[in-house]
């Protein structure tokens, strides 16, 4: 076997992107900048989602709160005090969440916040509208594993959705439209009654071609997903547990 | 941004399990087990026509602690050629960045579930001579196991035996395969090749984990390996593993003492599994040669060199030795006896 086979890079599989934190911490504010957006953007939905639930706060407060919340994240510098030995990005986050509403409550602060996070869509309504078709045990309310659960799930949630995202995004560029609407008919918007014959014949192809298709989407959302995991990971480390957490692997 | 919902979470790490064998002289079959490292597949080497077992880790990537290991475990396994110890076949990089190695197709039972139908002892004590024989060979190569427990010893429709899993294998350094290894105070019990997993000297060791992780099972780790003590780890470990296989292949049990209504194991042989589990390495059978050779011994009917017997369980082991002929002369007295009587009527 050649050494070279073992190389990470190249054109079998795609060098990794910078971590955030690593970002987070440079001394060029552009880059600091892009960070938060990498951040705000895989973490937004969770954190409004944990306030609306953890903290019960109403649709406006959850939406300044959690707006407030990245735009102290970069005014404080809290990534810097981050530190991956100790601990997971994402329970970091959460617990920094926790304390910035407790703080804000002892404030008594109410303050209207809005476009300090650039280049990052908010879309409240949506949110609020998966946040209504989320199932929710009422008996596991409040319980410190429900938290964490809670919040795990929808950072996973998140994270996939901006994976599938960059997929569409590819399929696009690549001329591959109808292998993202297998993908989505089948692995996304899938029934029971999904199967590989009634797609072959909704799309006139065979059933080879649909599986071809599927697994070549699988692949590339894997790859896409595990990606920008890796730059939300302050070390390898950290990267392979939340990769086993958020595949689920731990849990088979 | 698309709202997935739970079901469409579930279905896409479903689909994104499965390794990408594309390029690779692999078909994927089934799903075998998952372990800490990743996932072991059926699959069908399709040049060769054959099933092999397929190894994969979940995380992409060549240079991490996983990938380092399972490149290790591929090596170690291609050092090993015994009899007793899976072969492996291949060790590359997957299109998706996973690690995988290939092996030997293993169909049989796991030990744990193989014993409960071998009834004897001394075929239990055959067959655990065959796990010695596999892990003295590894010691001789330099490797130490380090994970030695009925899951990880696997049985053929043949009676072979198979010592898997040597994930957590030890490389000493070469021509250090004896017992009394030079301490290594910067060593952990986790090390792996200095470059990376794959540089040339596979017998290189270096540090790679924090200092003192515990790696190995409960139950059947020893009690140096147990508190991390690197510079205590040597073959005498492996030989507490192999004491506590011992008593659970005769008991049932892995655990040292009896609990009511338990299996009773003959002294000598208790006095096998004590000396092998002592906490104090010093205590325990030097090489895995010397324990192996105290189970011949029982087996043959000798004394053994873990047991100081009374003249009261000699003469019984001796009676037990030679009951054939005791009985036979005992026999020809009786007929001698009774020939006189009748003679003398």
């Amino acid at each position: 076997m050649r050494q070279d086979d073992f190389q990470p890079g190249g054109d079998r599989f795609p060098l990794t992107r910078r971590s955030v934190i690593e970002a987070a911490r440079s001394i060029d504010a552009q880059e600091r900048e892009r960070a938060l957006e990498v951040l705000c953007a895989a973490y937004w939905r969770p954190v409004y989602k944990y306030v609306r639930w953890r903290w019960n706060r109403p649709v406006e407060a959850a939406q300044d709160l959690t707006q407030g919340f990245f735009a102290e994240l970069l005014e404080r510098e809290l990534l810097d005090r981050f530190d991956p030995n100790r601990s997971r990005l994402r329970t970091y986050l959460r617990v920094c969440v926790d304390s910035f509403v407790m703080n804000e409550d002892r404030a008594g602060r109410r303050q209207k916040r809005g476009g300090s996070i650039p280049h990052v869509a908010l879309d409240f309504a949506a949110a609020e509208e998966e946040l209504g078709a989320t199932a929710i045990d009422p008996a596991k309310i409040a319980s410190p594993e429900s938290l964490e659960e809670f919040f795990e799930k929808e950072w996973v949630r998140s994270l996939f959705a901006l994976a599938v995202g960059d997929l569409r995004k590819l399929c696009e560029q690549r001329e591959r439209a109808r292998t993202f609407r297998l993908f989505e008919a089948y692995d996304l918007e899938g029934n029971e009654k999904s199967s590989y014959e009634q797609l072959s014949k909704d799309y006139g192809i065979s059933v080879t071609d649909v599986t071809n298709a599927l697994s070549w989407a699988r692949r590339e959302f894997r790859k896409i997903a595990l990606d920008r995991l890796r730059e939300l990971c302050g070390s390898e480390e950290e990267f392979q547990r939340e990769a086993r957490a958020a595949f689920g692997w731990d849990a088979q | 941004m698309k709202f997935l919902s739970d079901s469409a979470l579930e279905r896409l790490r479903e689909g994104t399990e499965a390794p990408d064998l594309a390029g690779t002289r692999y078909r994927l079959l089934e799903r075998i087990a998952r372990g800490g490292m990743g996932v072991v597949y059926a699959a069908e080497d399709e040049n060769l026509q054959r099933r092999v077992a397929l190894k994969v880790l979940d995380v992409p990537g060549t240079d991490g602690d996983l990938a380092n290991r399972l490149v290790r475990e591929a090596r170690v396994l291609a050092a090993l050629e015994h009899p007793g110890i899976v072969p492996v076949h291949d060790v590359g990089t997957l299109a998706d960045g996973r690690v995988f190695y290939t092996m030997k197709f293993v169909e049989g039972q796991r030990l744990d579930k193989y014993i409960v139908s071998v009834t004897s002892i001394p075929d239990r004590l055959r067959l655990f001579l065959r796990i010695c024989d596999a892990v003295a060979f590894a010691h001789a190569r330099g490797v130490l196991h380090r994970d030695l427990k009925p899951a990880n010893i696997m049985v053929g429709p043949f009676g072979e035996v198979l010592v898997m899993d040597w994930g957590l294998a030890k490389i000493l350094r070469s021509g250090d395969s004896k017992t009394t290894r030079a301490a290594d105070p910067d060593a952990t019990i986790f090390e792996k090749p200095k470059q990376s997993a794959l540089s040339g000297d596979s017998t290189e060791v270096s540090v790679v984990t924090g200092h003192g992780t515990i790696l190995g099972t409960p139950g059947y780790m020893s009690p140096e390996q147990a508190r991390g003590d690197v510079e205590l780890v040597d073959a005498r470990s492996d030989i507490f593993s192999l004491g506590a296989l011992l008593r659970f292949i005769l008991t049932g049990n892995r655990e040292r003492g009896s609990t009511p209504g338990a299996v009773r194991i003959d002294k000598s042989l208790s006095a096998i599994c004590a000396k092998a589990t002592a906490a104090s390495p010093a205590e325990r059978y030097p090489d895995v040669q010397e324990m192996a050779l105290d189970i011949s011994r029982y087996l043959d009917g000798l004394a053994v060199g873990a047991h100081k017997e009374t003249l009261l369980e000699k003469a019984g082991r001796s009676y037990r030795r030679y009951r054939f002929f005791i009985l036979l002369v005992a026999a020809y007295l009786a007929m001698r006896v009774l020939i006189l009587l009748f003679l003398h009527r």
